[in-house]
């Protein structure tokens, strides 16, 4: 199976007083042709910052330290910023994670939607305006037609979210990112919405989807990433990684999970909160939280270890562990 | 929506009204008799009361008033004393000078002030950036007549190029119009810098960079186009200022306008003519607020939604 995308040894960080604030650390992923590939993890710990390194669009004086991004092969750190521009939207595009405020307030949604269209292609405006209402209809927007003439502070999110998506998928992109595409809707329109991720990438297209709900990880994605303070700690094939999680931050996660779907009277959370990227713990950035810390935690940062099945965790406790 | 605009029209209407009421009694409240203020020290009493049975200025006030309305929409706004001439016929000769400079000053401040703002928020913190948020800080500090001296003496005294003062052809109106346009100038790059680097941070932007928009096409398609709202509004405002507000531009570079025009009537002792020039200013200035309001409407749908219901 191809990879579509590849993400190698990747850094990317803030200048800041105390000098460089690096927000995504050494992260390496995988998104393979026509599967669905999660990246959880709490607020702040880089998962937004991890896409827009994909797409090349972090925030100025943010930038990509070092590392690699190969979008079906060509490297994209790096590239020159026209041959990016032409990739942009056409073979990769993105969700972004604020459906209320990522389309342009005074521009009519039917002009939004087809702008992909009439920046990569050569087409007359008739057909351009006839594939944007084609794709609204198919991501399931009503009256697309009349849709199209709206401007978007008289959509609800929901219609908000599937333009948004619609104009990710409008020309048929090899790889769609989805930042939270389903945070800001309530549960039926979620499921909608993640039914028709699920078609998408049916017909091959590779989707990162960042979440921090592991409900809809669960449910939508094939192979899941788990990231903490800029650093991906654990990765595993889905189903692997719900029987067996071996990190003691995916063991916490699953557990505060668990316990607000059990109804249980405590609500079993990770004490503590994520380290500021300019204060990072010496060692695992997680041991200051960590149930399980030994000695050796807090020496230096653990590697990532493959315990099987392409199962891989970079916490020392673990590895030990499993090993005996 | 046409609701909504008659009822603007209909409020400004209104304000128009009572300002000509505050600028009448205002012109009446003024201690000592204006007639005899008006005449001169020298001027005997029969004179003075024939004068003022003339100008209808012995009737009660609210009489005087409603008068001096019906006969203002008549377009009849009285005989000036000092020039012998009816008000309107004076206000119809000075204002297309008022016009021509206000327009051309009004033009100098936008293209001036856009590109600026423009390049400015593009290379925020360059050495260009630099430059002009310095001129536009003077812009907005400098006073009208102190600009206007500064640019008499190197454009006309110094380098000969222009002409001090009068006017002769359209040359003429060059330094009035930068004279009287720089300050606005100043305020709108401002406006335009700050709020276009307010929305290259939105979402919005994100989204169209994500699309793979490059930075003349999100910048044209997407930022100016919201940028626009309140800009839009401040030079509309502007405009109406730059017409009714030209009164020492007009005065320094001899150009007659409606300025010079109320200059002189205040040093001729002339109501009818203060009145007229007053009155006319208000109207443009309410004219003004008017256009920008419904401008505002056209170009924002959130507001245009809001008007329709
Ligand atoms: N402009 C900036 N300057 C400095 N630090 C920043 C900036 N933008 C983001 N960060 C930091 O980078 C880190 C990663 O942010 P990122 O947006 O990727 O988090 P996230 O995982 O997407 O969180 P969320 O779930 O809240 O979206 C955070 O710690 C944040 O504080
Ligand atoms: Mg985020």
């Amino acid at each position: 199976m191809r990879n579509i995308l590849e993400v190698r040894h990747l850094c990317a960080g803030f200048p800041t007083l105390k000098g460089e604030a690096v927000a995504v650390n050494d992260v390496s992923l995988t998104v393979p042709e026509g599967k669905i590939v999660g990246l959880v993890g709490e607020s702040g710990c880089g998962k937004s910052m991890t896409a827009r390194a994909v797409m090349g669009l972090i925030r100025y004086p943010g930038r990509v330290i070092s590392g690699s991004i190969l979008l079906d092969g060509r490297e994209l750190v790096g590239m020159p910023k026209k041959e990016k521009r032409a990739l942009r939207g056409s073979e990769m595009s993105m969700i972004f994670q604020e459906p209320m405020t990522s389309l342009n307030p005074v521009m009519k949604v039917g002009r939004q939607v087809e702008e992909a269209i009439r920046i990569h292609e050569k087409v007359t405006a008739e057909e351009a305006a006839r594939r944007s209402v084609e794709i609204l209809t198919k991501v399931g927007v009503p009256e697309a037609k009349k849709r199209c003439l709206c401007y978007p502070h008289q959509l609800s999110g929901g219609l908000r979210q599937r333009v948004m998506i619609a104009m990710a998928m409008i020309l048929g992109p090899r790889l769609l990112i989805a930042d939270e595409p389903t945070t800001a809707l309530d549960v039926t329109v979620e499921a909608q919405i993640l039914q028709l991720m699920r078609t998408l990438s049916s017909g091959g297209t590779g989707i990162l989807l960042i979440s921090h709900d592991l409900g809809v990880i669960a449910q939508l994605c094939d192979h899941v990433y788990v990231m903490y303070a800029g650093r991906i700690v654990e990765s595993a094939d889905v189903n692997e990684l719900f029987d067996r999680p071996l990190h003691p931050y995916t063991r916490g996660l699953l557990n505060s999970v668990r316990s607000l779907r059990g109804g249980g009277d405590v609500l079993d959370t990770i004490p503590g909160a994520v380290p500021n990227l300019t204060r990072m713990p010496a060692g695992c950035g997680f041991s200051p939280r960590c149930p399980e810390r030994c000695d050796e935690c807090v020496m230096d940062v653990p590697g990532l270890v493959d315990m099987g099945n392409g199962h891989l965790v970079r916490c020392r406790p673990a590895e030990g562990e499993e090993a005996k | 929506m046409l609701n909504h605009v008659l009822r603007r029209f209909f409020q400004a209407f209104l304000v128009l009204i009572l300002v000509a009421l505050l600028i009448f009694l205002m012109l009446r409240v003024v201690p000592g008799n204006p007639i005899a203020t008006m005449m001169g020290e020298h001027a005997n009493a029969a004179a003075i009361e024939r004068m003022t049975s003339e100008l209808g200025l012995d009737q009660p006030i609210p009489v005087q008033f409603f008068r001096y309305i019906l006969n203002a929409l008549r377009g009849d706004f009285g005989t000036s004393y000092s020039m012998g001439k009816p008000v309107d016929r004076l206000i119809r000769t000075a204002f297309p000078n008022t016009l021509i400079l206000a327009l051309c000053a009004a033009l100098f401040a936008w293209v001036v002030g856009i590109v600026c703002g423009t390049i400015s928020a593009v290379r925020k913190n360059s050495v260009l950036d630099r430059l002009f948020m310095g001129f536009s800080l003077l812009g907005v500090s400098v006073p009208v007549f102190m600009a206007a001296m500064i640019l008499q003496y190197v454009f006309a005294y110094h380098l000969h190029w222009l002409d001090i003062s009068g006017v002769k052809s359209w040359k003429s109106f060059i330094l009035p119009a930068v004279a009287l346009g720089w300050n606005s100038a100043g305020s709108i790059s401002r406006l335009v810098r700050s709020t276009l680097l307010e929305i290259l941070q939105a979402d919005y932007i994100d989204t169209a960079r994500a699309k793979g928009r490059g930075q003349a096409g999100v910048l044209i398609f997407h930022a100016m186009r919201n940028a626009m709202l309140p800009v839009v509004t401040m030079m509309a405002l502007q405009l109406s200022s730059l017409l009714s507000g030209a009164v020492i531009t007009e005065s320094i570079f001899a150009v007659n306008g409606i300025g010079r025009l109320a200059v002189q009537a205040i040093e001729g002792r002339d109501i009818p003519l203060l009145q007229g020039t007053a009155l006319f200013s208000t109207a443009l200035v309410i004219l003004g607020n008017l256009t920008a309001d419904l401008l505002y409407g056209v170009l924002d749908p959130r507001i245009r939604k809001e008007v329709v219901r």
